[in-house]
């Protein structure tokens, strides 16, 4: 590989990571509370109609921004209040939130497909602008989402193990039992994760549209969803290594690209398979010894005593 | 010892549905005081302690804390008067290190968490009360008897003056139990008031300052430290007719150790995952008429080992052999039909599918013998079942009732009735009176003897050392994987295999 | 079942229970939808009309109902069948469209032989595609090394893009057309059609999938064996059944059954492989399956629910420039009525 393609896909790889880590962080906090949300997919997707409408609307990408993290929010919300209250199966109802996602989004984006939008603005620190191979790339020329994104990591990781909310939620994934008998209200907690998990999946979503390509498209998110879920077990669902995560496979996405703007002739169909057989390949390495790494109370519902 | 009333109990009555758990319980703990409540499985000493741990209300009668009348409407107000409960079932976090089980249960914990500190408090109490533990260790790496220290740990930690503990020594090894009553010794004399449920006269009558027994949801009698004997608690407990404890001293003997050799294991290892236990060096016989006891705590592979002759987990090394014939490949199926018959703790759990009805269960627990054609031979089953079920004396629920109707004792007959139903070889009992009432444990052990007089042999699996004192021919006792040590009846003494099982020398002998 | 019980605490009779079920089902999907079409500024009523004149009264019209009711009802078995394991088979998607391909290998290689041998070719291929597709995650799962909610997810997303590639590549069509294609299929792979509509056999071969579905878990002694994987994974296994074949078998077996849906499609429908052969036929099997709680007749009348539900949202586009995208709300939101009932005693298995 020369250097080109390998700046290139560096750089690629940062923009696409940017999503993926976003929604694997989100996820990364539902799940740790015990709560899988196979409907990832219609959270992004959310975001991302929510996101571009309201960037196209008011002209201000920033109000896309923080419009797409409320309604992924509240659509998290109500994914919690089907898992969590009414205690139903959280896969038929994770892809239950996945078509609602799909229909809504195409509902709020429609009337705006083909909207032209001035998406987050980029700026790059002076003291890397003047290096000349930083100059013509598209290395740390980067909006607010991406340059928060290592920092909103922290955030997260710091929340979950340092602070006694994250004790707590952790806490519920382990052992809703345990929880509870610590005084704790683990309904609530869920309902807290979710609401943080579906904020991030709102940013993830918000990025691909007001970011990466500028505009709204049905089913743009194309399963990034599921490679977040994936991608949160492989970094066993710890919130730093969903970093390096992000950055393989948004690599490996980069690459098929860069691929593909190089004439290789490679059909552009086998490239667009690499993530998801990516993804495979990385769980059945894993194979059992993932397991003890998830949280032991992941999927289950929690009855409460007597 | 203390005068004043830590906690107290009056005119305490429950009743679930036509079960009245308590009836008028009235109960008085003290600062500075063991406090035994002691009763057979089923008196109510459980629901009197979640009442006054605030898990569950009474229908009437009121709970006193420090002289005053309470309102418990949950743990939380109960931890807020500094009454802490340790359960059987652990509500540990193995996942957690010992630290941060605590800290999930501190009442005075920051936002914003310090590891280090939580640990130098666990570490200063656990010096003064002698509950020595590694906060740092996760606790999925302790033994029992250290993760119930942490729970102690927990309670004291939350401010708790008042301690109720549910069978604390049901897990424990006889030296475990005595570090355990020094602990209480420790706590007792800097005035914290401890209530310890049990069925075990033996422990009350070696530590308790007060004795309360409970019998059919009723107070039957109350003793102080040195009033008591064995005889009087029993009768308290079981009344004038009582059915007697379990013996200590050995059974009737069988006539195995002659007998022809049914299974044998020859240096038999596995392969563990995750938390599971790696056997190794497993040299074991089962012969024709004798019951071989299994004796070991959690974690020792009791389990494991139950599941590698069954077929269930592959051998790594070593041979099975099933009456002289190498069966090490053999699949579950092919055991069962051989004559390998399993009966397990949780019926429900392991052996049964409560959502099928009872005679499909019957069916699928008996390989490919009622097979017809695409479909199932049902009026041969249910011949052959009547006659199991009556060879047994038990009753035979409806062929279609959903075996999840059916209560725990009677699927558990259901499942042995079904085991027996082809004159298994080999009867591997895993844990098989476990939470059973004493009726049901007596008909279950006197099961296992017909079958070990037939001419069969019995594995008999379990923690519990008094029942392997009465039922075992020869005693194996198990260890972090391996056999430890090998005894014929009565020459043992649960001392020594108390040492055995939780892999203390006996030579290092009291800390 | 313990759990069934109205509120009135008396135990209806099975078949009161389960009308009163699909029929509170069917009145709130008129409801909403009906909620949905007043907030997009259209008249329900009319809508309502229009679907049952054009849907329903109409011969034609009901003909495209039975041809959209074809694939649903196979997807929804190939859930069906992995689920009384307690299996999660979100794969159909792909399942359907591996089958389409097989299929359509045989059709393409042996088109000259003539149809009473290449119709049951084609007829297998399809179910094999759709089988090895599934045996893929049944595997993993049977090894324990990946869950098949999300093997199967994924491999939904692959097995279009194997399709592409083979009709962008070697399957080309030489005939310029305004999208690639595969060639047409011979007559004689073509599955026949009645009553000049394009209803198909492949509507027969679902008829008979559910049929031989019911048979199988309730009157066989491997249906007895899979049920009881379904009820306790860990009992079946201590009494000798072979807990990791069946996993894969059963899975494959779901698999295939969606693999006989994409055949039906390139064979029945299209008489080519093209792009886009599914809008979300295995997810809607998913639903329907779901919601059915594996029920055999709970499927057939979901089936056709929805197969009236597509049919009105193609009709109310054209009628009242409604976007499509409402029936996946639609959709969704029945799905959420379904979930949030009776908590802890949904008969979904």
């Amino acid at each position: 590989m020369n250097a080109p393609l390998a700046i290139g896909v560096i750089a690629g790889a940062v923009l696409s990571g940017t999503s993926l880590l976003y929604a694997t962080l989100g996820e990364t906090i539902t799940e740790r509370s015990g709560i899988v949300n196979l409907g990832l997919e219609g959270i992004l997707l959310i975001g991302a109609s929510v996101g571009f409408a309201s960037a196209a609307s008011s002209a201000s990408a920033y109000l896309g921004v923080a419009a797409a993290a409320l309604a992924g929010g509240a659509a998290n919300l109500l994914f919690g209040w089907l898992v969590v209250s009414r205690k139903a199966n959280q896969l038929a109802s994770g892809l239950a939130m996945m078509f609602f996602g799909i229909g809504a989004s195409a509902l709020v984006g429609g009337p705006f497909v083909g909207a032209v939008i001035t998406g987050l603005p980029k700026w790059r620190p002076s003291f890397l602008a003047g290096l000349r191979w930083v100059k013509s790339t598209t290395l740390f020329n980067y909006d607010i989402l991406i340059w928060l994104a290592v920092p909103v990591a922290l955030l997260v990781w710091w929340a979950l193990f340092r602070t006694r909310w994250g004790l707590g939620v952790r806490a519920v994934g382990e052992s809703a039992a345990a929880a509870f008998a610590s005084g704790r209200n683990p309904a609530m907690i869920q309902y807290q994760a979710l609401f943080a998990g579906g904020v991030l999946g709102g940013l993830a979503g918000a990025h691909l549209s007001l970011s990466l390509t500028l505009t709204w498209a049905e089913g743009m998110t194309a399963g990034r969803g599921f490679i977040a879920i994936a991608l949160v077990i492989f970094s066993k669902w710890h919130p730093l290594r969903a970093i390096a995560g992000a950055l393989v496979f948004g690599g490996a996405e980069a690459l098929q690209l860069q691929l593909q703007a190089r004439g290789a002739d490679v059909s552009p169909f086998l490239l667009d398979m690499i993530p998801y057989v990516l993804t495979l390949l990385v769980l059945l390495a894993w194979g059992g010894a993932r397991r003890l790494a998830a949280p032991a109370g992941l999927g289950r519902t929690f009855y409460g005593s007597e | 010892m203390g005068d004043s009333v830590a906690l107290e109990a009056r005119e305490i009555s429950k009743a679930y549905g036509p079960v009245r758990a308590n009836v008028q319980v009235n109960l008085r703990l003290n600062a500075g005081e063991v406090h035994a409540l002691l009763g057979e499985n089923g008196a109510g000493k459980s629901t009197l302690s979640k009442i006054l741990y605030g898990f569950a209300r009474p229908d009437s009668g009121e709970v006193l804390a420090g002289g005053r009348a309470v309102n418990l409407r949950s743990p939380r107000d109960a931890r807020a008067l500094g009454v802490g409960m340790v359960f059987q079932n652990f509500m540990l976090i193995p996942a957690f290190s010992v630290a941060e089980n605590i800290a999930l249960f501190l009442t005075d914990l920051s936002p914003i968490v310090f590891t280090s500190r939580v640990e130098d408090r666990i570490r200063r109490l656990a010096q003064r009360f002698g509950l020595r533990v590694d906060p740092r260790s996760p606790v999925r790496q302790l033994s029992v008897g250290d993760q119930q220290k942490v729970e102690i740990l927990k309670l004291l930690l939350a401010n708790a003056r008042v301690l109720i503990l549910d069978e604390p020594t049901k897990v424990l090894a006889p030296h475990e139990v005595e570090e355990l009553f020094r602990v209480f010794a420790a706590l007792k004399a800097e005035g914290f008031a401890i209530l310890f449920i049990t069925h075990k006269l033996r422990e009350v009558i070696a530590c308790a300052d007060r004795i309360t027994v409970m019998r059919q949801g009723r107070v039957a009698g109350e003793s102080l430290r040195g009033e008591a004997d064995a005889r009087a608690l029993i009768t308290m407990m079981f009344g004038e007719q009582g059915v007697g404890a379990p013996a200590v001293a050995q059974g009737p003997r069988g006539s195995g150790l002659s007998g022809q050799e049914l299974f044998e294991l020859d240096g038999a290892a596995s392969h563990a995952v995750g938390s599971e236990t790696k056997l190794h060096g497993i040299n074991l016989r089962v012969r024709a008429g004798e019951i071989v006891g299994v004796a070991g705590v959690s974690g020792s592979g009791q389990r494991e080992l139950g599941d590698l002759i069954l077929g269930l987990r592959p051998l790594a090394a070593g041979r099975k052999l099933l009456r002289g014939i190498d069966v090490s490949r053999w699949s579950v199926g092919r055991m069962r039909e051989s004559g390998v018959a399993f009966v397990p703790e949780d019926c429900a759990g392991m052996a049964a599918m409560p959502g099928m009805s009872v005679r499909e269960n019957l069916v699928l627990g008996t390989g490919r013998r009622y097979w017809k054609g695409v479909s199932v031979d049902w009026k041969s089953l249910q011949a052959r079942m009547d006659e199991s079920f009556r060879a047994l004396e038990f009753p035979f629920p409806g062929p279609h009732m959903p075996a999840g109707s059916l209560s725990g004792g009677n699927l558990q007959r259901v499942v042995v009735a079904r085991e027996m139903a082809h004159d298994p070889k080999l009867v591997i009992a895993l844990y098989p009176t476990r939470g059973l009432d004493v009726r049901s444990a007596i008909s279950v052990r006197d099961l296992l003897r017909r079958v070990r007089d037939s001419q069969s042999g019995v594995l008999l699996i379990s923690e519990d050392l008094e029942e392997l004192a009465e039922m075992s021919d020869r005693l194996l006792v198990m260890y972090g994987g391996a056999l430890v040590g090998e005894f014929n009846r009565g020459e043992w003494s649960s001392e020594q295999v108390g040492h055995l099982m939780t892999g203390s020398s006996e030579a290092a002998g009291a800390r | 079942m313990p759990g069934d019980r109205t509120t009135a605490g008396r135990r209806l009779p099975p078949a009161a229970r389960a009308a009163a079920r699909y029929g509170l089902i069917t009145v709130i999907v008129l409801v909403v939808f009906g909620a949905i079409l007043l907030a997009a500024g259209k008249n329900p009523l009319k809508a309502y009309a229009d679907t049952f004149v054009y849907a329903l009264a109409n011969a034609y019209g009901f003909s495209e109902l039975l041809v959209r009711l074809t694939p649903i009802l196979l997807t929804a078995v190939a859930v069906a069948i992995p689920a009384r394991l307690g299996l999660i088979n979100v794969g159909g998607e792909g399942q359907l469209y591996m089958g389409a391909w097989l299929a359509t290998a045989g059709a393409l290689a042996l088109p000259h032989l003539p149809a009473w041998v290449l119709l049951p070719v084609v007829t297998l291929l399809g179910f094999s595609g759709g089988a090895l597709w599934a045996a893929i995650p049944g595997i993993l799962r049977a090894r324990k090394l990946v869950n098949e909610t999300i093997a199967t997810l994924l491999l939904n997303y692959v097995a279009p893009l194997i399709v592409s590639f083979f009709i962008f590549g070697p399957w080309r069509s030489p005939e310029s057309s305004a999208y690639p294609q595969s060639p047409a299929f011979s007559d004689a792979a073509r599955l026949p059609s009645f009553f000049n509509t394009r209803i198909h056999a492949g509507l027969l071969i679902a008829f008979a999938a559910l049929a031989l579905y019911w048979f199988l878990m309730e009157k066989t002694r491997w249906g007895l064996q899979m049920r009881a994987i379904g009820g306790n994974q860990e009992a079946s296994q201590r009494l000798g059944i072979p807990v990791a074949t069946w996993i894969v078998v059963a899975l494959a077996i779901g698999g295939g059954i969606a693999g006989l849906a994409g055949m039906g499609e390139v064979s029945g429908i299209h008489g080519r492989l093209r792009q886009g052969l599914s809008p979300g036929y295995g997810f809607t099997g998913f639903l329907i399956s779901w919601i059915a709680g594996g029920r055999p007749l709970g499927i057939l009348l979901m089936a056709f629910l929805f197969a009236v539900i597509t049919s009105a949202g193609d009709i109310l586009q054209i009628t009242q420039g409604l976007p499509y995208s409402v029936i996946n709300i639609l959709l969704a939101l029945l799905l959420f009525v379904v979930l949030a009932r009776r908590p802890a005693q949904r008969g979904a298995r």
